[in-house]
C-alpha cells in the first residue's frame, strides 16, 4: 500500500473513522486543532455526527452519552483541556464505558505554551480523575503508530468497557510523516449493556453511584479484576538489544524517536546500548525491569518532563541507584547528542 | 370492584427515600404517567442527575444513565445524537440544572437539541443538607445563608424558565408548581407538551416545576404548599415563556 | 544522506508549502521525510517557518537546530534563522524583501528577487516556487519530476495556475544568481 503525507492529528482523525467513530465531541486547543477541524470535514462525508461543544466539561459528557447508547465516541485536546475531561473520565470508568480520549500534550503547568510535552504522564497513568480507576494508555512514537494505536484504542475500549488514552504530544500532532492507511478490520464487540430503551427486555441502567452497604466496594473489585485481566493481557513494549546491553534507555512518544538515534550513535561508538520503548504506558511494562537479571546494568530515563515515568521505572528496576533520568519541561525536546552524552557517561 | 387508580407501567413498585411532603415523588409520577399515556417508554432514555433525584433510576422502569453533577445536557446530547428517534429526558434540580450546569444548559438550549429537561425548582440544595441554591428566595435561611440570601451579595434568584424562553433553540419553556391538585394537573399537561414538542422533533423543551422542600424549609409539608403559593410564585411566576 | 531544510517568511508566502513539497518529493523517492510547521500565535502575522528533513535513516526529531538548508523569503526569517545554519550551509535569500543579507563567509549564499520575478510573471504568490527552483539548482536534492508531481497533491487547482507555478519552478533553476 502507498503511504501518504499527512499531519499526526489528521492521522489520529482518519485512524477514528476508518475504526468506525462516527461521534465526534471536541473543544479547539493548540496543538491539537488540526484534528477537530479534521474530524468536523471527514464526520460530514461520513454521515457521522461532529459537534464543536461548549466547553471540554460538555464533550467528554457527550461521549459519555454517546457511549451509553453504544457508539464509537471520541473526543480530543490537550493539556490544560484534558484536565478539565478528567470528571468525565472518572464517571466513565467507573460507568464502565468504552471511550477514547486523544490527550496532544502541551507544556504546563496552567496554561504553559503550545510546545510539545510530556508532562502529563502522572494525570493519564496515574488517574487524572478521582477513585481507583485506570486508564488504558497507549504511547505512539511516528505517525504510524498514531494510526495503528488510535484504531487499537478503539478495540480495547470496546472490548474491555474502559477508556483508553492516547498520549501524543504537539511534536507527533503537528508533524506531517508518510504513513499507509491500512483498511482496519475492527473488532465487533458485542454491547448487551447499551441503552435503547427498553423494549422487549428489562430495563438497563448505567451508574457509578453505589450507595447499599458493600456495593461501591465489590464494584471496585469487579474493576480491579479487568485491570488485572489487562494487565496480564494487554502489555505492549519494543524492546532492542537489552539483553546485551550495559545501558538500557527508556522512552516512549517523542523521546523514544531520539532515544533510538542516541542508542545507534552509542553502538556506533562501541558501547553496548539497548532501549526500551513501552507503548502502553499503562498497563507498564514491568515484567521487562522484574524480569532482568543482571543487576549491572543502568537504565536512563528520557522524558519530556521533570521525571514522571522515572518513578515507575525506579519501582519495577527495584533499586533506585541504578536509575539515571534525564529531561526537562516546558517544552524542552532532548537532542541525540545529549542523550548520546549521559548513555557515555554511564559506562 | 372497579379499579380508579394505580401504579402507572413506568413507576416502579417501590419505597422512594424522599423526606415526607417532598414534592419529588409527585413529580417522578407525572414523568412516568405522561410517558405511559403518549406510549413511548420503550423508546425513552431517562438522564439522572446528582442532587436528591440522584437515585431516579430506581423509580422509573425505563433505560437511565447517570450523568456528572450539571452534565445532563451534554450526556442527553450525545446520546440524541447516536439515535435521534430515542426520546431523552433529563431530571435536575436547581443545583445541577442553574448552578454548576449552567452552561450545559444554556448551550443545549441554544443549539435546539430535541430533548426534554424537567427542572426541578425547591429553592435549596436537598441532598447536601440545605445550603442556597442560585434560586433560593432573597432572605430565605439556609445551611449556608444563616442570616437569609443577602442580594447584594448573591444577587437576585436566578429566572430560569424565563431565560431559556429568549432562545431560539427552546420550543416550549414553562413553569407550573406542585402547590395544590389544580397546580398538580397543570404540571402533567406542561411535561406532556414538553415531551410532545420532543416527539414532534421541534426542540429543547423545559418544564420548571416549583416543588416542596420542608426539611429544608424548615416547615410542615402543609405550610411548604403554601410557601410555594404566597411566596415562590411571587417571585417566580407561573406561566407559560415560550411556546 | 540527510538534509535538514528550513523555510521562512511572512505569514502568506507560502513557506509552509516549500515545506510540504519538498517532504512529499522526498517520500515519492523513497527517502525518510519529516516536515513540521511552526504553530499557533507565531503564525498569525509574525514570521511562519516550516521545517522539512529528507533522509536515508531514521528521523529522530522533525526539529532542526542546524539546519543545512535555509530559504529566506524576507529579512527578519533570515536573520532569525540565518545563524543557525550549518557550517558550509546554503543560504537561498529572497532579495527583494531582504536588503542586507546575513554575512557568514562558511555559507554558499544565493541572492534571487523571488518576489520581483513572481510578480514579472503574472502571479506573485509564486515567488515560494522560484526560491524550490533556486534550491534544486543548487542541490538536486530531489528531481524536478517529484515535485511537479507533489505539487498536485498541494495545489489541486486549475490547469493555468499549475502552469505558472510550472514557470516560476524553471525561471528559479534558470536564475543565475550571486
Amino acid at each position: 500500500m502507498s503511504k501518504i503525507l499527512m499531519c499526526g492529528n489528521e492521522v489520529i482523525g482518519e485512524a477514528a473513522v476508518q475504526a468506525g467513530c462516527r461521534h465526534y465531541f471536541g473543544y479547539p486547543i493548540t496543538p491539537q486543532n488540526e484534528l477537530t477541524a479534521y474530524m468536523a470535514r471527514r464526520m460530514e462525508e461520513v454521515g457521522g455526527v461532529f459537534l464543536q461543544s461548549e466547553s471540554e466539561l460538555a464533550a467528554i459528557n457527550m461521549v459519555l452519552g454517546a457511549s451509553a447508547c453504544g457508539a464509537r465516541a471520541m473526543t480530543s485536546s490537550s493539556s490544560p483541556g484534558i484536565s478539565l475531561k478528567q470528571e468525565g473520565i472518572s464517571y466513565i470508568a467507573g460507568m464502565e464505558l468504552p471511550a477514547v480520549v486523544v490527550n496532544v500534550m502541551r507544556g504546563g503547568p496552567g496554561l504553559g505554551n503550545i510546545a510539545p510535552s510530556q508532562s502529563d504522564y502522572f494525570q493519564a497513568v496515574k488517574g487524572g480523575g478521582h477513585g481507583d480507576y485506570r486508564l488504558i494508555v497507549l504511547a505512539p512514537s511516528c505517525s504510524q503508530e498514531l494510526y495503528d494505536l488510535t484504531a487499537l484504542a478503539f478495540d480495547l475500549a470496546d472490548t474491555y468497557r474502559n477508556p483508553v488514552m492516547i498520549l501524543a504530544d504537539g511534536m507527533l500532532g503537528q508533524m506531517m510523516e508518510p504513513v499507509t492507511l491500512k483498511k482496519i478490520n475492527s473488532k465487533r464487540v458485542k454491547k448487551p449493556w447499551v441503552l435503547t430503551g427498553a423494549k422487549n427486555r428489562p430495563a438497563r441502567m448505567l451508574r457509578s453511584l453505589f450507595l447499599e452497604a458493600g456495593a461501591l466496594e465489590k464494584h471496585n473489585e469487579k474493576l480491579q479484576e479487568k485491570y488485572r485481566r489487562i494487565k496480564a493481557k494487554e502489555v505492549r513494549c519494543e524492546t532492542y538489544n537489552i539483553s546485551r546491553a550495559e545501558v538500557i534507555v527508556v522512552a516512549y512518544g517523542s523521546s523514544a524517536r531520539l532515544t533510538k538515534a542516541a542508542v545507534k550513535m552509542a553502538e556506533e561508538r562501541g558501547i553496548k546500548a539497548g532501549y526500551i520503548k513501552p507503548i502502553t504506558l499503562w498497563p507498564f511494562p514491568e515484567e521487562v525491569f522484574i524480569n532482568e537479571k543482571d543487576k549491572d546494568k543502568r537504565y536512563l530515563v528520557v522524558e519530556m518532563n521533570e521525571g514522571q515515568m522515572v518513578e515507575d521505572v525506579e519501582r519495577c528496576a527495584g533499586d533506585r541507584k541504578r536509575v539515571s533520568f534525564y529531561g526537562h519541561a516546558g517544552g524542552w525536546i532532548p537532542q541525540v547528542e545529549d542523550i548520546f552524552k549521559r548513555i557515555k557517561k554511564l559506562v | 370492584m372497579k379499579k380508579v387508580f394505580g401504579r402507572t407501567r413506568t413507576l416502579r413498585d417501590t419505597h422512594t427515600h424522599y423526606c415526607p411532603g417532598c414534592g419529588h415523588g409527585i413529580a417522578h409520577r407525572l414523568v412516568a404517567e405522561v410517558i405511559d399515556e403518549l406510549g413511548i417508554r420503550e423508546r425513552t432514555i431517562g438522564i439522572a442527575p446528582v442532587g436528591c433525584a440522584v437515585l431516579a433510576y430506581y423509580y422509573w422502569d425505563l433505560d437511565i444513565c447517570e450523568a456528572p453533577h450539571g452534565r445532563p445536557p451534554a450526556v442527553a446530547t450525545g446520546m440524541k445524537s447516536v439515535n435521534p428517534k430515542n426520546i431523552v429526558f433529563t431530571y435536575q434540580g436547581d443545583g445541577d440544572l442553574a448552578a454548576i450546569g449552567f452552561n450545559e444548559t444554556i448551550h443545549a438550549a441554544n443549539r435546539g437539541e430535541n430533548i426534554t429537561v424537567i427542572f426541578i425548582n425547591n429553592a435549596i440544595y436537598g441532598m447536601t443538607g440545605g445550603q442556597m441554591a442560585p434560586t433560593t428566595l432573597c432572605g430565605q435561611v439556609t445551611a449556608t445563608t444563616p442570616s437569609g440570601r443577602n442580594a447584594e451579595r448573591y444577587g437576585q434568584p436566578i429566572h430560569v424558565a424565563e431565560l431559556l424562553g429568549h432562545l431560539p433553540g427552546v420550543t416550549f419553556s414553562s413553569r407550573v408548581a406542585l402547590s395544590d391538585i389544580p397546580n398538580i394537573m397543570k404540571t402533567k399537561q406542561a411535561i406532556k407538551k414538553a415531551f410532545q414538542a420532543q416527539m414532534d422533533g421541534k426542540g429543547f423543551s423545559i418544564v420548571e416545576v416549583l416543588s416542596p422542600c420542608p426539611t429544608y424549609w424548615r416547615k410542615t409539608p402543609v405550610e411548604a404548599l403554601k410557601f410555594i403559593k404566597k411566596d415562590m410564585t411571587k417571585i417566580f411566576p407561573l406561566g407559560v415563556f415560550k411556546e | 544522506m540527510r538534509e535538514e531544510i528550513i523555510a521562512a517568511g511572512f505569514g502568506g508566502q507560502g513557506v509552509m508549502l516549500i515545506g510540504k513539497i519538498l517532504a512529499y518529493a522526498g517520500m515519492l523517492e523513497g527517502k525518510q521525510v519529516t516536515y513540521f510547521p511552526s504553530y499557533g500565535a507565531e503564525v498569525r502575522g509574525g514570521t511562519a517557518n516550516s521545517t522539512t528533513i529528507i533522509s536515508t535513516a531514521e528521523i529522530p526529531t522533525p526539529i532542526s537546530s542546524h539546519p543545512d538548508v535555509l530559504l529566506a523569503m524576507n529579512s527578519p526569517s533570515c536573520k532569525k534563522f540565518g545563524s543557525r545554519l550549518k557550517k558550509g550551509g546554503l543560504l537561498i535569500a529572497n532579495t527583494s524583501l531582504i536588503e542586507d543579507v546575513f554575512k557568514r563567509s562558511d555559507l554558499t549564499i544565493m541572492k534571487i528577487p523571488a518576489t520581483s520575478l513572481a510578480h514579472d510573471l503574472g502571479n506573485k504568490r509564486s515567488a515560494n516556487m522560484i526560491m524550490i527552483g533556486a534550491y534544486l539548482k543548487y542541490k538536486a536534492i530531489v528531481s524536478l519530476k517529484s515535485v511537479e508531481k507533489a505539487f498536485s497533491i498541494f495545489l489541486p487547482g486549475k490547469k493555468d495556475f499549475w502552469d505558472i507555478n510550472k514557470k516560476a519552478l524553471r525561471l528559479g533553476m534558470e536564475y543565475e544568481g550571486r
